[in-house]
């Protein structure tokens, strides 16, 4: 990952984005060897890391939950769906549950917003939310690994 | 390998796909269409034609831009009508297999329309009012041709600009683009072809193209929707522009948002290369030219073009002052060209058609089309073209379809964040650079909200400055701590906490945050606030004066409650589905919302069955009669 050829602070981003994808999240050791790496100080790379919205500093659940709070699916009652989500998985936004299974982020805007409000779980966009909806989502989720992949469909 | 060649070849396959006797069966996969459930509906099709020996064709392509009907499906019958299905699910596969691919039952009571066009002509659905009002010049092949198969895209002319790019010199292409008229789609509207020559005529022989591809503005979705409908535009577009430059590098800069995109532009790029119509000597010229794909990394800052090259260079996404301009001195200090996605895909197909052409569509200062993602309270959400110059009228009412359930329009909001709310009274005012911005809102790259009598304004205008005070890069003072005041004085209004005096303090802080900051962030931020105020002032008043909500919306201005009159039978699902446990019965075993436990979070009145609706909201709070407040045993607060 930190071959000779991306040794330059210019690659600082797209390194930091593959040790996400490979841990699930940044590390502090993984950013102080990077900054060791590439010859830039620790305060560098702790600047650009948590200025992106990217880059978490806390392992994620097994399978994260992104709501989305973009423009449409905020007049579509996002909010709502957050706090709802929140108070199903019993985590705050940005936690991760004890097991470890899921963790709760909100995100700018998936681009799918003639769905709105929408939700994603492992990258999987679950459209048309509302609060009473979620509980009934995360059923479907948790019992879907019994059954085959067409599962749940959203709320009627 | 020339041109001339490659193009027949794909003309050869793509014949043999529409006019031999192979049924052709297309899947709208792009996101929305996924979201809605198109893959098992993919899984279906291919399952029942391997099952039933493989007599037609299954393909995925990407979207047509009519969201709300998603997913979708078209049966291309070679010699009979193409017609489109709409809501598909894995259920009905069979009976359409059965039907229209192997016998001649069009399924009418499925379907949507028929499908027209296609190959040289836009693709469009004629039984569909809303297309009439569209022209389609970017969506040309959304939702027909596939992605995946750069075949498709040169069978319907596709890289015929690059080829006549190729035949010309630099300066020709310039005039050509000149006298087309193409303004920067990213929202600006700064003419493309100025552009294009500063950076032209700048010296040295590293230069770069950069598609800015990071779609940030929340609530829009049309570049999501080219990079994984119509890929190979796109980087047409970025081939010529490097041709026309004298740059060998491009890169297309994408949010990391938009998995699926990505994607697609990879197995494009591979494809493009395998023709020989990108790397080493394209198309067996002199021109080399590489594109390679940068992930952003979520900043909505990094959509300015400084702040961009500042993140491709590994640092925060900060503005820099320009001059220069990154056309003189951008990426790595080389004279670097960033173009948002419209604007490139329009470039081949201007070069393809001739600058008259183009310009002949829309109004003389803004000539060519608008993109737009329709979202919010319509009808029919999804993307529209419409030549510059329709009214957003025509917008909202003739392609959206009107607001959903017969509500009431309120407002029309265009640019995001960085946009206005425009009301009623507004509502013909052209859609161009110029008569936006005049109206307080902006072009802005095309997301259009819709907001009905159920949105509240004070609450929009307080959701897009939290959006900028989140997003805020820090660099500018006005910025980073005006955004910040302006929330806190919205979040004392939704509290019923503000006064007249927090409309005047707010109106004096958008105006210097206006004035003080560098970048169109910072510049803009303020449009959502300054336009609510001067059209919805009566909303604002009602928040400040009489903590009152109009749309019933800020919670601490509203109270959920039971009608007495309409709880009729105890059914128990509002007590069931409230996470606070708030509702409890009163001594007829009605229900009742207990207002100090209440978290206001809405299950109640979307469970409560339509036969009763009984679960209604109250703005001032001080509606709820005092003997249904709260349980009589507790003690008042």
């Amino acid at each position: 990952m930190l071959s000779s050829a991306r040794r330059h602070p210019h690659h600082l981003i797209d390194i930091l984005q593959e040790i996400q994808w490979r841990d699930g999240y940044l590390s502090n050791e993984a950013m102080l060897e990077v900054a060791k790496c590439l010859g830039t100080s620790s305060a560098t790379v702790w600047g650009v890391a948590t200025f992106y919205n990217q880059f978490r500093f806390i392992p994620p659940g097994r399978k994260p939950v992104r709501v989305c709070m973009g423009t449409a699916c905020h007049l579509g009652g996002g909010q709502l769906v957050l706090e709802a989500m929140a108070r199903e998985l019993k985590i705050e936004v940005g936690g991760t549950t004890e097991d470890r299974e899921y963790s709760l982020e909100r995100v700018a805007c998936i681009g799918c917003c003639a769905l709105a409000p929408v939700v994603t779980i492992e990258g999987r966009v679950y459209p048309r939310m509302t609060p009473p909806g979620v509980e009934e989502m995360l059923v479907g989720v948790r019992t879907e690994s019994a059954q085959d992949g067409t599962g749940y469909t959203g709320p009627a | 390998m020339i041109y001339g060649e490659i193009h027949r070849r794909s003309r050869k396959k793509w014949e043999a796909l529409y006019s031999g006797e192979i049924i052709h069966i297309l899947v709208g996969t792009a996101t929305c269409g996924r979201a809605a459930g198109s893959m098992p509906v993919l899984e279906a099709f291919r399952r029942e034609i391997d099952r039933l020996g493989g007599e037609a064709q299954v393909s995925e392509v990407g979207c047509m831009g009519l969201c709300s009907q998603e997913p979708l499906v078209v049966i291309v019958k070679p010699g009979d009508f193409s017609v489109c299905y709409h809501h598909v699910t894995p259920q009905m596969v069979p009976q359409l297999v059965e039907g229209y691919v192997r016998g001649d039952d069009p399924c009418l009571e499925l379907a949507l329309g028929t499908v027209a066009g296609g190959g040289d002509e836009a693709v469009y659905i004629p039984e569909l009012e809303l297309f009439n009002h569209q022209t389609r010049v970017l969506l040309r092949n959304c939702g027909y041709n596939s992605p995946l198969d750069i075949d498709h895209y040169i069978a319907g002319g596709g890289y015929a600009g690059l080829a006549r790019a190729l035949e010309m010199k630099p300066a020709q292409i310039l005039y050509e683009l000149k006298r087309s008229g193409l303004r920067g789609r990213g929202g600006a509207g700064y003419p493309t072809a100025a552009k294009w020559a500063v950076c032209s005529q700048a010296r040295g022989s590293t230069k770069y193209v950069i598609c800015n591809a990071d779609e940030g503005d929340p609530g829009a979705f049309m570049d999501r929707v080219l990079l994984e409908s119509d890929p190979h535009a796109i980087l047409e577009g970025m081939i010529i522009a490097g041709y026309t430059i004298g740059a060998k590098q491009g890169y297309i800069y994408i949010r990391e948002e938009y998995p699926l995109a990505i994607e697609r532009i990879n197995v494009a790029l591979n494809q493009a290369r395998g023709k020989g119509l990108m790397g080493r000597h394209v198309l067996d010229s002199d021109f080399s030219f590489t594109i390679e794909i940068i992930k952003g990394a979520g900043a909505f800052v990094s959509g300015e073009e400084t702040a961009l090259i500042a993140s491709m260079e590994g640092r925060r996404s900060w503005p820099e002052h320009r001059p220069p301009y990154p056309a003189r001195a951008g990426l790595r200090g080389k004279p670097t060209l960033v173009n948002n996605v419209k604007t490139l895909a329009y470039v081949p197909i201007i070069l393809q058609k001739g600058w008259q052409w183009f310009h002949d569509i829309g109004t003389k200062e803004s000539p060519g089309t608008a993109l737009f993602a329709l979202a919010g309270k319509l009808e029919n959400t999804g993307l529209a073209e419409v030549p510059m110059g329709t009214s957003l009228r025509t917008l909202v009412y003739d392609i959206g379809g009107g607001i959903k359930k017969g509500r009431q329009f309120k407002a029309v909001q265009t640019g995001g964040p960085s946009g206005g709310c425009l009301p009623e009274g507004l509502l013909d005012t052209p859609i161009d650079f110029d008569s936006l911005q005049e109206a307080g809102a902006i072009m802005g790259s095309g997301g259009v909200i819709v907001m009905d009598e159920d949105n509240c304004m004070v609450d929009t205008a307080k959701f897009f400055v939290d959006f900028s005070r989140q997003e805020s890069c820090g660099k500018c003072t006005f910025c980073r701590i005006g955004t910040y005041h302006m929330f806190s004085i919205f979040d004392d209004i939704t509290h019923g906490k503000g006064s007249l005096k927090s409309l005047e303090a707010l109106q004096g802080l958008a105006e210097d945050i206006k004035e003080g900051s560098l970048c169109g962030l910072g510049r803009m931020a303020p449009n959502p606030v300054l336009t609510t105020l001067r059209y919805f002032r009566e909303e604002y008043e009602a928040h400040v004066l009489e903590q009152r909500c109009p749309a019933r919306v800020c919670k601490e201005l509203t109270a959920y409650y039971i009608l007495p009159e309409k709880c009729e039978r105890g059914c128990d699902h509002c007590v069931l589905s409230c996470p606070a446990e708030a509702i409890f019965n009163d001594e007829k075993g009605l229900k009742v919302v207990d207002q100090l436990k209440c978290t206001k979070c809405g299950s109640c009145e979307l469970v409560c069955p339509a036969e009763y609706n009984a679960v209604i909201r109250l703005s001032p709070v001080s509606l709820v009669p005092a003997d249904r407040y709260t349980r009589p045993d507790t003690k008042e607060p």
